[in-house]
């Protein structure tokens, strides 16, 4: 019961953070490089990213959850391939769509399911799963498939004009409905607070009565889909579908889920975070590509130093 | 404890049997200059890396932890190596890189240690730190080039023959070193114990963070050496793509290995037979004419089949016979 | 108050001839159970007498073997804790179920939350549970995080939870373990205000006095059988302590003869003054001898544990000072009390003494191993003679030294165990429980060996439920009442009923035999 002047409550902190951590960033980018600071650099950061926020909102749920998917970059990498082979087999768009949609989430269900029903942990699990996806794109084609579609080439190339000469595409449209639904389930439905019950502590939501098992397979589920849907916008950000698509993207959506505010203990962390994770990524590329003598590997130390920080941040709070 | 081992040598022999009938070829071995060669000598030779870097994660898991960072600290290993020898012919020179390369790694592991031992926090968070950051440490290194050595003493290490190739040679006698000391000091004990039942262990008074210390500078170690034989294999440092996902790979060799990642009781026996799985299926793969890429399905059903065999709960639900366990 | 004197109500639970047995544990019998509308029902019972499976049979936990449950007049078989609660069962447990990281109004309602156009009404819903929570006087913003709350608060919350559906019973765990006395005083307030209104409610509490202050019948079970139901108004303390503790003398008896008493004249081994921790054990003086078995006597949740976990460093002293020998000890854990020559074994054995899937030999020689580090392992040979010694020594059985520890007796696990820190040949060996659950002969053993123990000059701290087997092998007594040291006793001349009557307290003034 303290009355510190203003009522922020502690649990919003770390997504206030990583807010924090982006402005700077990006001040420091402005105050730096003539050009960072308009419009257009913000809305790249959202073209060049939509299909991690996607990817990184899925990730939430099950991080949240108390649980960890390491198959979303490799089901990436599938669902690019399918959408691919299958527009180049003539299949018509909406079909490749539902079928991208539906593979997604059935690995995430069936994931879900192996992990819930016999017991094995979720990182071996989804290890399993992240082989399985990968060796299916391979499965499909070795090779890197180009997309020559007109309707989905369109979709991809259209340019939504924005007040100020802003462009944006489809993809970044998407992602903020993503963000959008998920922050509706996860704040507004019953499903969504179980998500945070069961990640607090699994045994308390199962004596409070409530769904553990379904929302237990459920986050898999919706990482499945999210990932599909994030293959289908990394699609049209790439217009190929390839089995090396999306290496390591896992460990990106992790880490923005962490910077992000997440603890990865689970029950703690909002969608907001993940997706204000995703932009200091962004940030911090768009920065070093911006320097020009800085290489691109200071991306990754970066950003391995930002998740230390973060995870020291976050344990000294735990401990408080 | 034999009976754990029944499932991976029963996969393994599977696989065996099934190059036998589709590749008879897969077992001929020939002498050639003093060197064995064969598809079993490959298998070896390649499983080499992913066994020792197996043997190292085999402790860090049965302390009820987890090293997400060896590939990355293999990558830094063969980097630092190359970077040293640079053009240099001599053997001397070689061997310093090594041994600076794998001084680092111990320093690395010792940092794992400290984020896991010192601070506390979820192994698989704190080496993703590392996992992360590694791979830019490396590239940061070599510079983002591929550095290419040409150094015979180097070469050694991952592409010589001792009749054997040397690579697994070097992996047999880690394996055989840690045996041996798990085995004659305390330290295999302690190990299960803090793995098994932290809480009872520290009111035995044992020193659980000198031990969680212990493994993972082992587990970065072996990392290193693994990561010298994957750049001596090329004579090249790709930082990269050396060693890349081979902490999965480990992982799984030891799920597969009968080691629970939930900690305790290890079996390295187990370990060398998950490596051993896992390589197989990846040559078996290759040799039957599958684009090597889809060996990941294969690997995938693998260790899918394995944990389900294992799992105490899939063992209840397809009626195996009763584990008996007596409380 | 409503104790129903002439005419009763039905009761609103009814359990008949409920057996329930867990592999190698029967842990109810033939139990009876009756819980009338609009009483507060206490259930005693020492640890392992099966008050928690009587209640997880009812709620919906456990499917009992045998008898039946009857609520409301129908039979019922919960298969579920939330098929329980949908019948009208609310249980309240000892640790906090709720989640920590949700609002006060998400753990009250969720799962039951008030919708408006398919989501979560979340004013209707703060409002419906700071209306639940005014019932009860508990004036907290539901908005609030639960986590943000003292335990204290969060009990009261999950009571709020337990009311927020239309509840017929109200089952409190231990909810007062962690409450100070003016929380206790706002949950009776609370009870009383329920227990008005209709609510049947079971409660369990290790404190006596708070026993006889709100309940009006009881139940009381030992060994997982039912001993006696009873009026609370119509059973005296001394009573319902020998009723719980019960007299198993029979196999005993022989080792009483045999432990004479003596009267150890060893110089001072340990002294303890002020030593305390906040919210476990209040600050106490204890002065052990070499060569003397001090008996720690008093009820589960009265600080004995807890007492004996300072004094072997596993959890840290806020308080108060230790002498060992003569010479300050800092404890700053497990590690520096071994060094000092102190063994403590726990009185949860898997929990915290035993390696459970190492063998014999590795649990027998474990604490030795670590005081020595891994790099100076036993010798191969001095360890065999060592696990040959004390399997033969404590009859350990199977007496094949790689046999996995879980595959082992209760008892013979107690020995490993106790084996475990002889081989240490500690100079103070506290005991907490030792012979709990294990078998007549087993305790037997132990016995024998604690006196032999002393005889040889060890000092033993001895803790047990039972306190004719404390009265027995102590020569000196130390009573514990609510996480307070009330007297100490010299162990030759005291009755078991003395003991009794200082652990009933209520009235009685704070004397110091001795």
């Amino acid at each position: 019961m303290t009355t510190l002047a203003p009522r922020v409550p502690s649990r919003f902190l770390p997504v206030l953070a990583t807010v924090a951590l982006f402005v700077l960033a990006f001040g420091v980018g402005s105050a730096r490089y003539d050009g960072f600071a308009s419009g257009q650099v913000i809305a790249n950061l959202f073209i060049d990213n939509a299909f991690l926020i996607v990817l990184a909102a899925g990730m939430t749920f099950v991080i949240l959850s108390g649980g960890i998917d390491l198959s979303v970059g490799s089901v990436v990498a599938l669902s690019t391939m399918v959408t691919a082979s299958g527009l180049q087999a003539g299949w018509p768009v909406p079909l490749v769509v539902v079928a991208v949609l539906l593979i997604g989430s059935t690995l995430g269900l069936l994931m879900g399911l192996v992990i819930h029903k016999f017991d094995i942990q979720p990182f071996i699990v989804t290890l399993a799963g992240m082989f399985l996806a990968r060796g299916l794109c391979f499965v499909i084609s070795v090779e890197s498939v180009s997309i020559k579609d007109r309707t989905f080439r369109d979709v991809a190339t259209a340019a939504i004009e924005l007040p100020g000469g802003v462009t944006i595409t489809y993809n970044v449209v998407i992602a903020l409905l993503v963000v959008a639904a998920a922050m509706y389930v996860l704040h507004r439905t019953r499903f969504g607070r179980t998500v945070y019950a069961v990640g607090g502590s699994e045994s308390s939501a199962l004596l409070m009565g409530l769904p553990t098992t379904r929302v237990k397979v459920g986050v898999y589920v919706i990482s499945g889909l999210c990932s599909s849907l994030a293959g289908l916008l990394f699609s049209l950000y790439m217009l190929s579908g390839y089995g090396l698509h999306a290496v390591g993207m896992e460990l990106d959506a992790i880490a923005a889920v962490v910077i992000g505010g997440t603890l990865l203990a689970g029950g703690v962390g909002y969608v907001l975070g993940g997706l204000a994770g995703v932009l200091v990524l962004g940030t911090i590329q768009t920065l070093i590509s911006f320097q020009g003598t800085l290489s691109s590997w200071w991306t990754k130390i970066v950003i391995g130093v930002l998740l230390l920080v973060f995870i020291a941040v976050q344990r000294t709070m735990v401990r408080r | 404890m034999k009976n754990r081992l029944l499932w991976p040598l029963l996969a393994l022999a599977a696989l065996l049997l099934l190059n036998l009938i589709v590749t008879p070829s897969f077992f001929s071995l020939r002498m050639q200059d003093g060197a064995l060669y064969g598809g079993l000598v490959d298998v070896l030779k390649n499983g080499a890396p992913t066994l020792l870097i197996a043997l190292g994660m085999t402790l860090v898991i049965a302390t009820r932890g987890i090293d997400l960072s060896v590939g990355a600290v293999a990558a830094i290993a063969g980097a630092v190596t190359c970077v040293h020898i640079g053009t240099s012919g001599s053997a001397g020179t070689a061997i310093a890189g090594m041994a600076i390369a794998l001084v680092l790694c111990a320093v690395l592991g010792l940092w794992n240690g400290f984020l896991v031992a010192g601070l506390g926090i979820q192994p698989i968070i704190a080496t993703l730190v590392l996992m992360t950051a590694g791979r830019g440490v490396a590239m940061l290194v070599t510079e983002g080039q591929i550095v290419t050595v040409n150094n015979t003493a180097y070469k050694q290490v991952g592409a010589g023959f001792l009749v054997l190739p040397i690579s697994i040679l070097i992996s047999l006698l880690v394996l055989g070193l840690v045996a041996f000391v798990t085995r004659k000091t305390a330290l295999g004990m302690l190990i299960e114990a803090v793995g098994v039942n932290p809480e009872a262990s520290r009111l035995a008074g044992v020193r659980s963070r000198t031990i969680i210390w212990t493994v993972y500078v082992f587990a970065a170690v072996c990392a290193g050496i693994a990561g010298l034989m994957i750049s001596s294999n090329v004579s090249a440092a790709d930082a990269n793509n050396a060693g890349l996902w081979i902490e999965m790979d480990a992982i799984l060799a030891v799920v597969i290995g009968g080691t629970s990642l939930a900690g305790g009781r290890y079996s390295l026996t187990g370990t060398l037979l998950g490596a051993l799985i896992i390589q197989t299926l990846t040559t078996t793969v290759y040799t039957i004419g599958v684009a090597p890429e889809v060996t990941l399905v294969f690997k995938a059903v693998v260790v899918i089949a394995v944990c389900l065999v294992q799992a105490p709960k899939a063992r209840a639900a397809l009626s195996f016979r009763k584990v008996a366990v007596p409380s | 108050m409503t104790p129903p004197l002439n005419e009763p109500p039905p009761p609103v639970v009814e359990m008949r001839g409920i057996s329930l047995a867990f592999p190698g544990v029967k842990a109810l019998q033939d139990v009876d159970f009756r819980l009338f509308p609009g009483e507060v029902h206490a259930l005693m019972g020492e640890n392992g007498a099966g008050k928690s499976t009587l209640i997880k049979t009812l709620t919906g936990v456990h499917r009992p073997d045998g008898g039946q449950v009857v609520l409301g007049g129908d039979e019922v078989a919960f298969s579920s804790p939330g098929e329980a609660q949908h019948a009208g069962i609310s249980t309240v447990y000892q640790e906090v179920n709720l989640c920590a990281n949700l609002t006060v109004a998400e753990n009250i309602l969720l799962g039951r939350e008030p919708r408006r156009f398919g989501g979560i009404d979340f004013p209707a819903m703060r409002k419906r549970a700071g209306e639940v929570l005014a019932r009860i006087g508990v004036h907290i913003d539901p908005g609030s995080s639960l986590g943000e709350h003292p335990i204290a608060v969060q009990q009261l919350v999950a009571i709020a939870r337990a009311i927020a559906v239309d509840c017929r019973v109200l089952v409190l765990d231990e909810p007062t373990s962690s409450l100070d006395a003016g929380e206790v005083a706002e949950l009776f307030r609370i009870m009383r205000v329920l227990r008005d209104e209709g609510v049947a409610i079971l409660f369990v509490s290790h404190f006596l006095d708070q026993v006889y202050e709100i309940s009006d019948r009881m139940t009381v079970l030992r060994n997982g059988s039912l001993v006696g139901e009873h009026l609370t108004a119509d059973v005296d303390r001394r009573t319902l302590i020998a009723q719980m503790i019960g007299r198993d003398l029979g196999a005993l008896e022989a080792i009483e003869d045999a432990a004479e008493k003596r009267h150890p004249d060893g110089p001072v081994l340990l002294h303890a003054s002020e030593l305390g921790r906040r919210g476990a054990i209040d600050p106490f003086d204890l002065e052990i001898r070499a060569g003397e078995v001090v008996g720690l006597a008093g009820l589960l949740g009265s600080g004995r544990t807890e007492l004996a976990r300072l004094l072997f460093g596993a959890d840290r002293a806020d308080s108060g000072r230790l002498v060992v020998d003569g010479k300050p000890l800092r404890l700053r854990g497990p590690r520096s009390a071994i060094a000092a020559g102190i063994a403590f074994s726990s009185e949860d054995r898997k929990g915290e003494g035993l390696v459970a899937d190492l063998s014999i030999r590795d649990n027998l020689v474990l604490a030795m191993q670590a005081a020595r580090g891994w790099t100076r392992p036993l010798p191969r040979r001095t360890k065999d003679q060592l696990v040959e010694k004390y399997l033969k020594a404590l009859d350990i059985r199977p007496a094949n030294p790689d046999a996995l520890v879980r595959t082992l007796s209760g008892g013979n696990q107690q020995k490993v165990l106790l084996a475990r820190w002889l081989v240490t040949e500690p100079r103070l060996l506290i005991l907490d429980e030792p012979t709990r659950g294990i078998d007549i002969g087993a305790k037997a053993q132990i016995q024998q060996l604690v006196t032999t123990l002393a005889a040889e000059g060890t000092a033993v701290l001895f803790i047990s439920a039972e306190l004719e087997e404390v009265v027995r092998i102590s020569d000196r007594i130390v009573v514990l009442r609510d996480r307070r040291k009330i007297a100490e006793l010299d162990g030759s001349v005291t009755g078991v009923d003395e003991v009794v009557e200082l652990i009933a307290g209520g009235a009685a003034p704070e004397k110091v035999v001795s």
